[in-house]
């Protein structure tokens, strides 16, 4: 018998599939647009199982960015999750090692999010079932529309643009984490100075504005605290 | 575009991303109890992380400076990234931003 708060893990996933199915189709899609084979691109969603940080990779390797940048752009979008990692750590401390490894493999925003509101909120549910039921679904769903993507997307002919559904992916993301001023300040910065380095060597526009924009928005956060 | 890198060079890059994203996911999870979880400065600059990032990697997929100010702005991509980018704020709807953007690249590059 499988416990109820597996299942309960999986339902509670449900109302983000919509999000998540078109974000995995894109992810493989792009990927094949970007000359990844199609084991290529599952391979990537199942190892590296984090979309943005997916989608930037596909984004460089298609533009033939050094292999540095390619790693160092994916690996710095993922550090948010040590946040996740350092708020979630309490509540995973009672699960064996080979759990605890399982279940920070599968740790992304979606599955923060969902766990952190249920186990701050809800000290009657069995924490691990409940994670893994959520975050195994997610991590599903995830493969599954990454292997139809990019099996879709060799199908689909370059002239249709469809690899301009990857910076809308990001402008998605973007929209719904741009919540305060400090992070508009971040992503107008960051945004601005990567346009005016377009042309800089080595991709430096995108680590400038990166570190242009997380120097700014600290910078306006504390400028507001101090005021 | 199309990579011009073979596939030893894609596996490499999938499996040191991995293993970098495997490294931060556990970081804190088998730090616990062992320190005391992230300093305030560090926390402070990750939260931006993702709003940074983010816009460095969409503004210049849909922001091309023109000679002129009507020429970058009459741009498709420009076009039909500000207009997905209101989707995405009035809706908070992946699936509605990609179509509504996907169209309006369609349609201006049948217009400009």
């Amino acid at each position: 018998m499988l416990p109820d708060d597996l299942f309960a893990g999986v339902r509670a996933t449900l109302p983000l599939l919509l999000g998540l199915i078109p974000f995995g189709l894109v992810a493989g899609i792009a990927a094949v647009d970007a000359g990844l084979s199609p084991t290529q691109a599952v391979g990537l969603s199942a190892i590296v199982f984090a979309g943005a940080a997916q989608l930037a990779a596909i984004d460089l390797l298609g533009r033939d960015a050094s292999l540095a940048v390619v790693v160092l752009t994916a690996v710095v979008i993922n550090l948010r999750m040590m946040m996740y990692s350092a708020s979630i750590a309490p509540y995973f401390e009672s699960f064996r090692r080979r759990w605890a490894v399982v279940s920070s493999y599968l740790l992304t925003d979606m599955s923060y999010a969902l766990a952190i509101s249920k186990f701050r909120n809800d000290s009657g549910t069995d924490r691990r079932w409940y994670y893994l039921g959520a975050a195994a679904a997610m991590w599903g769903v995830w493969q599954i529309a990454t292997a139809v993507g990019a099996l879709l997307g060799t199908n689909v002919p370059s002239e249709w643009g469809i690899g301009f559904a990857v910076p809308l992916v990001f402008l998605s993301l973007l929209v719904s984490d741009v919540s305060d001023r400090p992070r508009l300040v971040a992503a107008v910065v960051g945004g601005g100075v990567a346009v005016v380095g377009g042309a800089w060597p080595l991709n430096l526009g995108l680590i400038g504005g990166a570190l242009a924009g997380v120097t700014a928005g600290a910078a306006v956060d504390n400028w507001g605290r101090d005021a | 575009m199309t990579t011009t890198y073979g596939p030893l060079a894609i596996w490499a890059v999938v499996l040191v991303v991995g293993a970098a994203t495997f490294a931060i996911r556990y970081s804190f999870v088998y730090l616990f109890g062992r320190i005391d979880g992230v300093p305030p400065r560090v926390e402070a600059a990750l939260r931006f992380v993702p709003a940074a990032v983010l816009a460095a990697l969409v503004a210049p997929a849909m922001i091309d400076p023109g000679p002129t100010l009507a020429a970058t702005v009459l741009d498709d991509r420009f076009v039909a990234g500000t207009l997905a980018a209101a989707v995405a704020w009035y809706t908070d709807d992946m699936f509605a931003t990609i179509v509504v953007g996907l169209v309006a690249l369609w349609a201006a590059g049948a217009a400009l």
